[in-house]
């Protein structure tokens, strides 16, 4: 599900922008917007100042509050342009969306229950209404795609709301901050010979933190800002002196190694090698260095452990190039030691200094192909008592319902062929 | 693809390298290994002065690291492709990250060798990419046929050109075969086909690598899955 999710997304992206004269569809502008590109698109659609429009929203947001509701749902239905679905053809379908929504289920039962024995009226009363804020929350957000999620995010920013912006928006903020904390304590003080009723109270008071929010709100974001910036700060450097640390033992020993070992021209490329591949798994498949023994759990990696341990055993280089990748089980256990078993030969009868070990991992079947630059034999000339490569090799794969193909001439050297099918593929 | 420059260049005595690699040691140890075999015409440890040369000397062949101070081997090839399109790049490095690898070959390099490689298979491939074609080390080949293979066709959005987003299955048999080991004479003689055709094969699974417009090349090459 959230795979086909992702797909759509992207294959949205791929798509060609429709030319500006195609004024047939409603559309959010990408370009011209503030929050959501709603006011953009209806001004491109019907040829009207885009100002006009967003002055039309403002004005009947602040009578009566329906332009919020007209805004968001215009934003609901339709889509960004150059997308094929708007948010809410993307939420009808987001059937995970809905099942998590409707997990706030009980928190909206609980509610209930707690405002019942307790006899507040405005908890129950406010339950429906925040179960259907969080339950809608959580479906917009999970199909507002990453790049519309950012623009949102940043959209305090551009509206003047947070620090860094211009001396005006600074204005503007404490403006309206004052405002707000001026008709807090109006809506408080007012009346005051009788008691206040609970909601005025809490309307009050919620107008009274909205208008600190606006006046110290940038302030506090700036601050926990800064305090991440140092945490991440500290942990990249943390993580510097760690690397720094490992390259250190490990390299460094090595390096040692090879001065005391410098007339051994064989042990050279060895401790080489080994360094080379230890670094590797580190950098690329994020393997510590040192941590020998751990689980191998994919073919990939347990293709590179037989190219490691023949390479350490026998003094050769081994090459490994993986295609794929997919968890073992036992039928490709026995491919693997069939595998090696090929391997071990070529490094001690092949007489090449080089193998190649090429695995890949199709959807019906695994192939591994093992193959050196050697010396070669003809197949008929081995001996019937040397029984490696009959037993090891072709009556494994062949118990494991695989094959095997040893191809080999004389000078030519060999190349062993060994596939296994996969069962429960996908 | 054969203009009246590059055939003259193709029966050239020895092909001009240039070496871009911010290691001063390794660039002298190829210069070594490399010996009489090509003419190196210049070196440089870093992009900006590496474009500068390149445009003004006109290698055949730049032989350039991935990873480099100030912006990698991909910018040196984006911007001296722009001033000098007739250079050609080979990618030589140490790296095993796919996403380097790729974006390398993405921004117009014509292989991608390791640096473990002997002097006779750099020379070889050397004269390989002056002469126009392209170098599939059995990395690369590894790196091609998985990303190919992670996009599979049922999954195929809208393209722009649906040739470009899959490997034929020729290609594929090549491909196979180079990552196996193979050199490509010995894919030609696998195959029964020439080598001028297993060259041709190489050099069109080159131009999709660079030209595909699939999202998911990108994606593949950041997060390698389970098949």
């Amino acid at each position: 599900m959230f795979g086909r999710g992702r797909r759509g997304r992207r294959a949205s992206y791929g798509r060609h922008p429709r030319p500006d004269c195609f004024r047939g569809r409603w559309e959010r502008s990408p370009d011209d917007r503030i929050l959501g590109g709603v006011a953009g698109g209806i001004s491109k659609r019907l040829g009207i100042d885009v100002t006009l429009v967003r002055i039309a929203f403002a004005v009947l947001t602040v009578f009566g509050g329906c332009g919020l509701a007209l805004y968001l749902g215009a934003w609901l239905l339709m889509p960004l342009q150059g997308h094929d679905e708007s948010i809410g053809t993307r939420v009808l379908k987001d059937r995970q969306g809905m099942v998590l929504a409707l997990a706030f289920l009980p928190a909206l039962i609980l509610l209930y229950v707690i405002g019942n024995a307790l006899r507040i009226g405005p908890l129950t009363s406010a339950a429906w209404p925040l179960f259907l804020c969080a339950a809608g929350g959580v479906l917009l957000w999970r199909n507002v795609d990453s790049e519309e999620r950012e623009w949102l995010r940043r959209a305090p920013v551009r509206v003047g709301m947070e620090s860094g912006s211009s001396r005006r928006a600074l204005l503007l903020r404490i403006v309206v901050g004052a405002a707000l904390l001026v008709g807090g304590v109006a809506v408080l003080a007012v009346h005051h010979r009788h008691a206040l009723p609970l909601e005025r109270m809490v309307a009050g008071v919620a107008v009274l933190l909205a208008g600190v929010v606006v006046l110290f709100g940038p302030w506090w974001i700036r601050i926990a800002r800064d305090l991440m910036a140092e945490r991440q700060a500290r942990v990249r450097a943390e993580e510097r002196a760690d690397m720094a640390a490992r390259v250190h033992d490990s390299v460094l020993q090595t390096l040692a190694l090879i001065q005391r070992a410098s007339d051994d021209p064989h042990r050279i490329v060895q401790l080489a090698r080994s360094q080379e591949r230890e670094l590797r798994a580190w950098l690329f498949d994020g393997e510590i260095p040192g941590a020998v023994g751990a689980e191998v759990t994919t073919l990939a990696a347990a293709v590179r452990a037989i190219a490691a341990e023949v390479e350490v055993a026998h003094r050769i280089v081994v090459d490994v190039v993986v295609v794929g990748d997919c968890p073992l089980d036992d039928r490709l256990r026995g491919l693997l030691d069939a595998a090696r078993e090929a391997t071990v030969n070529a490094a001690k009868w092949s007489g090449a200094s080089s193998i190649s070990l090429f695995a890949e991992v199709e959807r019906d079947k695994v192939s591994v192909f093992v193959r050196d630059r050697g010396k070669g034999f003809e197949l008929d000339d081995v001996a019937p008592d040397r029984r490696g490569i009959a037993q090891s090799i072709q009556a494994r794969m062949l118990r494991n319902g695989g094959c095997a193909v040893i191809r080999s001439a004389l000078g030519e050297g060999t190349e062993v062929e060994l596939t296994a099918p996969r069962d429960g593929s996908r | 693809m054969s203009t009246l420059v590059e055939s003259s260049r193709e029966h050239g005595p020895r092909p001009r390298v240039f070496l871009v690699d911010d290691h001063h040691l390794f660039r002298a140890g190829v210069r070594a290994e490399l010996g009489d075999a090509v003419e190196v015409v210049g070196e440089a440890d870093e992009v900006a002065a590496a474009v500068e040369m390149i445009v003004e000397r006109r290698p055949d062949v730049v032989l350039l690291d991935v990873h480099l101070p100030r912006g990698g081997g991909q910018t040196v090839i984006e911007e001296a492709r722009q001033l000098a399109p007739e250079v050609r790049f080979l990618a030589l490095s140490v790296s095993d990250a796919p996403e380097d690898v790729i974006s390398v070959i993405r921004a117009g390099a014509r292989g991608y060798v390791t640096k473990t490689i002997s002097g006779g298979e750099l020379v070889e491939a050397i004269r390989r990419v002056a002469g126009g074609d392209a170098v599939f080390s059995p990395r690369l080949a590894g790196f091609v046929l998985d990303a190919f293979a992670a996009m599979p066709p049922e999954s195929a959005p809208v393209s722009v050109d649906p040739e470009l987003d899959q490997l034929s299955s020729r290609e594929r048999e090549v491909l196979r075969l180079i990552a196996r080991g193979y050199t490509y004479k010995e894919v030609a003689r696998e195959l029964s086909i020439s080598v001028k055709t297993v060259e041709t094969h190489v050099s069109a699974v080159l131009r999709k690598l660079q030209l595909t417009t699939r999202h998911q090349l990108a994606y593949w090459a950041t997060e390698r899955r389970l098949v």
